[in-house]
């Protein structure tokens, strides 16, 4: 059989030399493999105190956008829960009242979007399914608690603040947006 | 001063033979031979025979001891596996330790010497030790140590048997 | 003489002190060595860089719920981790930690006790040591515990059998049984290194195996016995196991440092024109020094040697380290005969 990589080694049964047969200068290769490593850089992150940099298109927390005029984009069309392969995703939807078009932009809107942190597997399929671009994934990172409740999340947490709007103009581009509904 | 330790240590050592003897677990019976060897080692030191007190503490307390306490953790003795000894092994058992005993009493009665107050000499440090083993008893000591190889060859040939025997099997 | 008396009472009481001090210490070089070998940070919250961790292992420790197994041999138990921590406390005695000092005009040498037989001594107790190992993993009822402490035992009489005959050649070399004797003769760059290389290795190698340190650990291996003769211990008994087992380093390292590379010698002492106690006190800078160095060296092959198998170790002592040793033994004589005669 062929080997993927190179570093594969066949195993002899040859008989040892003396060198290697009183194991000292393998046993003085290793010490000294070892001591190179005291002096490497270490690969510690010492989170909370620094944090790793992540990329504009990591895939964290999910947020559910509002539109320019803070108006909740999703119309509860079920999409994302469809495409969620952990199924951590649920909804319930209501038609919107009148009065409530500054609320929600569509007639149709979740009344409750529940997504189970702890299902949740952080691919981005919801975002990628949603027609409405409502849903998005972030560079958030979701906290840990103690009581596995707090870990669903309602829309308390997941509908951004008006007056904190989340930026996700790095991970919409118009690439992505165009590529989304050649698809479709 | 030192005639109190002497018998502090003294009593100290016949309490723990006595417990060596007395005790129903074997595994407390040889904790209690060792704790008799370290007193005897106190009284070695006593004595001022350093290199006796040393060697005494690393062959019997620490080699031979260790190697007792070895077999008998792993025999797990107990009550009801304790052989037990016919009436008439027990008669000579007794009749000949009390011999022994006589024996000892009178050679101790016959030689009157206080055992508290042995002078102290310096013959059990190291080097005046080894110069008398080297000039006076040299003969003595080197047919000794004939006698330890021969037990030794005669140990390494036991076990070699029995590794033929069992190749033998094997095969 | 009660001015002699009171300075060795303050030196037991400063060896003690050091003693428990480095041990303690070394647990949290031990941490920060194996993290660095494996290119991680270590510990490094309990004050700057985690120099607070040893007490804080220490208040943990004591209060840990001190339990003892209801089918255990309830006083041999307690008895067990007592004798492995005395026995290690005992050995410092008779290390020379540095030289001759004058104090309020009293010389004294930094030597709790320049015994005759100093070596032997050492032996002695090292080979009483196994006792709390045993003891404690017979008491404790446990298979698992009497596994390693047979384990630890039979290890222990294999490899003081290869480390006596080691030591034997130097003591031939030096020609006394002294620690302190030992070390003069080794004054002026004569380390007994660069004459008994062979000595070095396996002493080195025994003192390894009578550690229980990695390789040669298996007596308390967790992967096949869990904690090996500490299994049932927990609370401060556990503390005393493992603090005697980072005192047995620190005194096999003064034991290496002394018998081969010259205690508290230093090359070029007598040219640097000092008074005496400041020689004094530099030696005993530099013989620290070498001992951190092995306690350091110790503790980097830990982290770099896998275990051995239980019929390797054995082979190991029985078939190799003690026939080189009486080689090394025969050896040494003949060459101390030649050079007598020539």
């Amino acid at each position: 059989m062929k080997s993927l990589t190179n570093r594969s080694k066949a195993v002899s049964n040859k008989k040892m030399s003396f060198l290697e047969r009183i194991y000292l200068p393998a046993i003085i290769g290793g010490l000294f493999i070892t001591l190179k490593h005291l002096f490497k850089r270490r690969a510690t992150v010492k989170w909370p105190d620094e944090e790793r940099p992540r990329s504009d298109v990591y895939r964290g927390r999910h947020v559910l956008k509002r539109d320019e005029n803070g108006a909740e984009r999703c119309t509860a069309c079920g999409l994302c829960a469809v495409a969620c392969p952990a199924e951590a995703i649920t909804m319930t939807s209501m038609e919107r009242k009148k009065g409530e078009e500054g609320l929600y932009r569509e007639e149709k809107y979740a009344s409750v979007y529940e997504i189970n942190m702890l299902r949740c597997i952080f691919c981005g399929l919801c975002e990628e399914a949603c027609p409405k671009e409502a849903i998005f994934l972030t560079k958030e990172l979701v906290p840990t608690n103690y009581e596995r409740e707090n870990f669903i999340y309602g829309k308390d947490k997941l509908v951004e603040p008006v007056s904190k709007r989340v930026d996700v103009s790095k991970r919409q581009t118009l690439e992505v947006v165009s590529k989304k509904y050649n698809d479709r | 001063m030192l005639s109190y330790l002497f018998y502090i240590l003294g009593g100290l050592t016949i309490f723990t033979a006595l417990r060596m003897i007395l005790a129903s677990n074997p595994v407390h019976s040889v904790l209690y031979l060792i704790a008799t060897f370290f007193l005897i080692s106190g009284q070695y030191l006593l004595m001022n025979a350093q290199f006796l007190f040393i060697v005494n503490l690393i062959v019997y307390a620490g080699a031979i001891m260790v190697l007792f306490l070895f077999v008998l953790m792993l025999l797990n003795l107990n009550k009801e596996t304790e052989p037990q000894k016919s009436i008439k092994s027990k008669f000579t058992m007794v009749i000949s330790a009390g011999i022994l005993m006589i024996t000892l009493l009178a050679a101790f009665i016959q030689n009157q010497h206080d055992p508290a107050s042995l002078p102290l000499t310096d013959i059990g440090l190291v080097k005046n030790l080894g110069r008398v083993l080297f000039t006076n008893y040299v003969v003595p000591f080197e047919i000794s140590s004939i006698l330890f190889l021969a037990a030794m060859v005669g140990a390494v040939l036991v076990g070699k048997q029995k590794n033929e025997e069992m190749e033998e099997i094997n095969e | 003489m009660s001015t002699l008396l009171i300075i060795k009472t303050v030196l037991i009481l400063i060896v003690f002190g050091i003693t428990l001090g480095i041990a303690m210490y070394s647990t949290y070089l031990e941490r920060k060595v194996a993290a660095f070998l494996q290119d991680r940070v270590g510990p490094d919250r309990a004050g700057p860089w985690g120099i607070l961790q040893p007490l804080a292992d220490g208040g943990k420790m004591f209060f840990k719920e001190d339990f003892i197994p209801q089918k255990s041999e309830k006083w041999l138990f307690i008895l067990g981790p007592g004798i492995a921590m005395f026995v290690a406390c005992m050995t410092s005695a008779v290390i020379p930690w540095g030289g001759n000092l004058t104090l309020f005009g009293e010389t004294f040498k930094l030597q709790v006790a320049n015994v005759d037989i100093g070596i032997l001594y050492i032996l002695g107790f090292l080979s009483i040591g196994v006792y709390g190992i045993m003891i404690g993993g017979w008491a404790s009822n446990n298979k698992y515990s009497l596994y390693g402490a047979v384990r630890a035992s039979s290890q222990m009489i294999s490899y003081e059998l290869a480390m006596g005959l080691s030591i034997l050649a130097v003591i031939m070399t030096s020609g006394s049984l002294s620690l302190g004797d030992i070390v003069e003769s080794q004054h002026g760059g004569q380390w007994n290194v660069f004459y008994q290389p062979l000595a070095f290795l396996l002493f080195i190698v025994c003192a390894f195996a009578e550690c229980n340190r990695a390789p040669f650990d298996l007596a308390e291996c967790e992967t096949e016995l869990i904690g090996g003769y500490h299994t049932e211990y927990s609370s401060m008994k556990l503390g005393f196991y493992l603090f005697a087992e980072y005192i047995n380093m620190f005194i096999s390292s003064a034991i290496i440092s002394v018998l081969f590379f010259g205690g508290y010698n230093f090359p070029f002492m007598d040219d640097l024109g000092l008074s005496e106690n400041a020689i004094t006190l530099i030696g005993v800078m530099v013989f620290f020094a070498k001992i951190t160095f092995f306690i350091f060296f110790f503790m980097w092959v830990r982290w770099t040697l896998p275990r051995f198998r239980y019929d390797q170790l054995m082979h190991l002592g029985w078939k190799t380290l003690i026939p080189l040793a009486i080689l090394n033994l025969m050896g040494t004589g003949a060459w101390l005969i030649f050079k007598d005669q020539f």
